[in-house]
């Protein structure tokens, strides 16, 4: 079992666990993620490592509250306990001697792309950051993300905070005015990453993703989440889940993502209650 | 009581679910021997001075003195001769290929059917278990640790033959529930779970740990464990890795690996959904591409699981299938039709990625290739396309390179597989490994016999030191 042993709520349905897992924080590597379930007969779903503390013992996941298993962690609290929580699991990101670097984080990518900002910072890299949400109230880990930057880019789409628009705006103004990068990082929903790894590919810029097909064991035995890279095929919970952006056939994935759509449906109303019946035909 | 000879050139039959039901549920298939069926299959037996059934068993099962004892009524003392080498007999005597095993060799097989072996050593284990199994009593420590990496049968038997000389036994498994294949791929309506969780239990109650949700080579490498002061580890983590065709389609919406498609079904218990919480898509029609106990299991689980349609589609004869002969006899009593002789060349999908169908050509059988078996040869021209909701590919399993790709100074054969010698030793100091992780997927009584062969030679090795 392990213990949550802080609950912070970022935004309106996206929380943030610290979660007493030890020998998982003696080895995390920013880019890796865990795997957990909160009972018996749950399911088991993937959470990227946001943050982690080797000597408190400690790791920290942000979610949003999608679907059943988000929206039912999202009822427990501070002292609850997880039934399971595996990792750390996929290949953790290596930077090499980057002397500049972008890193784009469009709604929870944010979460994600902060350990990968954090480490290139502790490393000297400067680090230029674009983040953004729909809307202000879901903007999350701001300072965090300003605290490992040398400069921040807030947008959001409906213009409640920072520059009115897509991240990919600022993006392309700043290749535009001719900024170079040793590498740019974008992290968000699949369609955001599709359009900004699009954006950068003339420039040449090597640009990472991080993938999130949906996964089972998360250990390269099932298969399910198999993406194409390249032409190959590869498993993102062993070979990634972080790839080359201009790579990836993110068309495949976004269908692929789309596969248990209405048993998500059932399971989300069966979860709110079971009275409302538009799912059912 | 004097046990006459039953002259039967047939074994007893097995009582099982009607056929037309068991295909709607997910209850055990075949529901065992009853001490009057038990007791008239082992009077079959002619106890032979020279029993050639013994050479068939990977584990040598003392068949004959165990099916005497049944005869005589004598079912504890049935039991205690078979666990003297068998320590999963309830497990053994349902999932083990007997026909190519110990009743291939039974002498009865030269006037009709074997005495029914497996069918034996199961009523002895499950009369056992309905008297309640006295917890083992633990052998004091004798102060060296052992680690053992996976809990499939090989894990468990290396474990619990560790556990009982005396060592501090911890088993460290990457799943949330210990077992392996035995928990995740053979389903419920053949090894009901409760039987696996009985025999992890007992060897828990050995004194042996269990730690699961540790995937080892992430959070802790073999170093590590040297490390933190075990002094021999065994590997048994299987041949988990799935294979796929690399024909077009392949990554449909719809198109599984038997692996995420058995262990969405039988770990993930898919079939209580939405009770349980993890999904999986059966449709209509389902085609299942293979020819082995998996494809099977997929096949029968697809139908279970409200499927109108199973197709097993296998490139070479039925005469070639390599699943045991009752499961295929079972499937096909349950309705899965079998196109053999067909081999998949496309998936096809529609215009949302959902597969719509499958596109085989038909084979003929040419020349023995090196496993002795006719090679199966496309005929041109004969392409036709299934209409199908559902693939699952059921091809095989490689080794899975997570662990050995973690762990130094480990030498793997050009397959991948871990190189050993006969007594399970790697070429890393202190490593054992045994399993299907050495010899590629292979059965249940062998990965056992390997855990078992490796726990003897850990043992003489950690005397001397
Ligand atoms: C490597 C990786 C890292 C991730 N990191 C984060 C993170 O840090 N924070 C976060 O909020 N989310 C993250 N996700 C996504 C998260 O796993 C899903 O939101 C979650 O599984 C949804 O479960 P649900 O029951 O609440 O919703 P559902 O109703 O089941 O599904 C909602 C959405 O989540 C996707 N999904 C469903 N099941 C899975 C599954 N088993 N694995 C992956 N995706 C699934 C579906 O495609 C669907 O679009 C990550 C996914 C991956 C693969
Ligand atoms: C669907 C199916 C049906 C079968 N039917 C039969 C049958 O009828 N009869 C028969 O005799 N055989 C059958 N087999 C084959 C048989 O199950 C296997 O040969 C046997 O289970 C191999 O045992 P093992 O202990 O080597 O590995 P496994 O049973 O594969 O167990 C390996 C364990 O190691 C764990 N593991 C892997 N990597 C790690 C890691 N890095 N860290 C920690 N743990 C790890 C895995 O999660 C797993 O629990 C079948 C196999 C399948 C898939
Ligand atoms: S262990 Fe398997 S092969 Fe050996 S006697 Fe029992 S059923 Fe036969
Ligand atoms: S060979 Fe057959 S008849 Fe002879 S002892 Fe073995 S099981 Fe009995
Ligand atoms: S989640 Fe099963 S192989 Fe990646």
């Amino acid at each position: 079992m392990f213990q949550i042993l802080d609950k912070q709520d970022l935004a309106p349905s996206i929380k943030q666990f610290v979660i007493d897992a030890p020998l998982v924080a003696q080895k995390a590597q920013p880019g890796q993620f865990i795997i957990l379930r909160i009972k018996e007969g749950g399911e088991r779903i993937p959470l990227t490592i946001a943050d982690y503390d080797a000597k408190q013992g400690t790791v920290t996941v942000v979610f949003q509250e999608v679907g059943k298993t988000t929206l039912e962690l999202g009822t427990l609290k501070t002292g609850d306990y997880l039934a399971d929580f595996v990792g750390p699991l996929g290949e953790g990101v290596k930077f090499k001697n980057h002397k500049k670097v972008l890193g784009i984080g469009g709604g929870l990518g944010v979460a994600p792309l902060y350990p990968k900002l954090k480490i290139l910072h502790q490393q000297g890299a400067y680090v230029e950051s674009i983040i953004g949400a729909k809307t202000a109230d879901l903007l999350i880990m701001e300072q965090q993300i300003k605290a490992v930057s040398n400069k921040t880019h807030i947008c959001t789409d409906d213009g409640t905070k920072g520059r009115h628009g897509f991240v990919t705006v600022v993006l392309k103004e700043l290749l535009e005015q001719g900024e170079k990068y040793d590498e740019i990082i974008i992290i968000g929903p699949p369609i955001l990453m599709k359009i900004a790894a699009e954006i950068t590919k003339p420039y040449g810029i090597p640009t990472m993703v991080s993938l999130n097909p949906i996964m089972v064991d998360g250990t390269g035995m099932c298969g399910g989440c198999r993406v194409t890279v390249g032409g190959e095929t590869k498993f993102a919970c062993v070979d990634g889940p972080a790839f080359d952006g201009h790579k990836v056939d993110f068309d495949e994935l976004m269908k692929r993502l789309q596969t248990y759509k209405t048993e998500e449906t059932t399971a989300l109303h069966k979860h709110k209650g079971g009275n409302c019946k538009c799912h059912q035909q | 009581m004097p046990s006459t000879i039953n002259r039967s050139k047939t074994k007893t039959p097995m009582p099982a679910q009607d056929p037309k039901k068991r295909s709607k549920n997910f209850g055990e298939v075949a529901l065992g021997y009853t001490q009057e069926d038990a007791i008239n299959e082992a009077r079959r037996c002619l106890n032979c001075k020279k029993p050639t059934c013994m050479q068939g068993c990977p584990v040598q099962v003392q068949i004959p003195q165990f099916i005497k004892h049944i005869a005589q009524q004598n079912f504890q003392k049935a039991i205690n001769t078979i666990k003297q080498t068998n320590s999963l007999p309830a497990i053994c005597g349902r999932v083990c290929p007997q026909e190519e095993q110990c009743e291939q060799k039974c002498i009865l097989t030269k006037m009709g059917d074997p005495v029914a072996i497996g069918r034996l050593e199961r009523f002895a284990a499950d009369w056992e278990r309905e008297q309640g199994i006295k917890t083992p009593e633990q052998t004091p420590s004798v102060g060296k640790k052992v680690a053992i990496i996976g809990s499939g049968p090989a894990g468990l038997t290396c474990a619990g033959d560790l556990a009982k000389i005396g060592y501090e036994v911890t088993v460290f498994e990457a799943f949330h529930d210990p077992g392996g294949v035995l928990i995740y791929g053979i389903p419920e309506f053949r090894l009901p779970k409760q039987i696996v969780k009985q025999e992890v239990d007992f060897i828990k109650q050995l004194g042996a740990k269990v730690k699961t949700n540790m995937v080892m080579g992430k959070i802790l490498t073999i170093d590590d464990l040297f490390k933190k002061g075990y002094d021999a580890i065994f590997i048994g983590t299987g041949a988990g890795l799935p294979k796929f065709m690399n024909i077009p389609g392949e990554n449909h919406l719809g198109v599984y690996s038997a692996n995420e498609f058995l262990t969405r079904i039988n770990l993930m218990k898919a079939y209580n959904f939405p009770e349980t919480d993890t999904p999986v898509k059966v449709g209509k029609k389902v085609a299942v591409i293979g020819g082995g106990n998996v494809a099977m299991d997929s096949a029968r689980c697809a139908l279970r699981m409200g499927a109108e349609e199973v197709y097993i589609i296998y490139r070479r004869s039925e005469q070639e299938m390599p699943a045991r002969k009752e499961e295929a006899e079972h499937a096909k009593e349950e309705g899965i039709i079998f196109n053999f002789l067909t081999n998949p060349t496309r998936i096809i999908g529609d215009e949302n990625g959902w597969v719509k169908g499958i596109e085989c050509i038909k084979m003929q059988l040419g020349e023995p290739d090196a496993s002795g078996r006719r090679r199966p040869v496309p005929i041109e021209g004969s392409e036709y396309i299934l209409d199908m909701d559902t693939v699952v590919i059921a091809i095989g399993t490689g080794p899975n390179p997570l662990l050995p790709k973690a762990t130094s100074g480990l030498q793997l054969n050009k397959y991948g597989y871990i190189d050993t010698d006969e007594n399970g030793k790697t070429s890393k100091e202190g490593v054992w490994a045994g399993g299907d992780i050495v010899t590629g997927s292979a059965t249940v009584i062998l990965a056992m016999g390997a855990g078992k062969k490796a726990a003897q030679s850990i043992h003489e090795y950690l005397q001397n030191k």
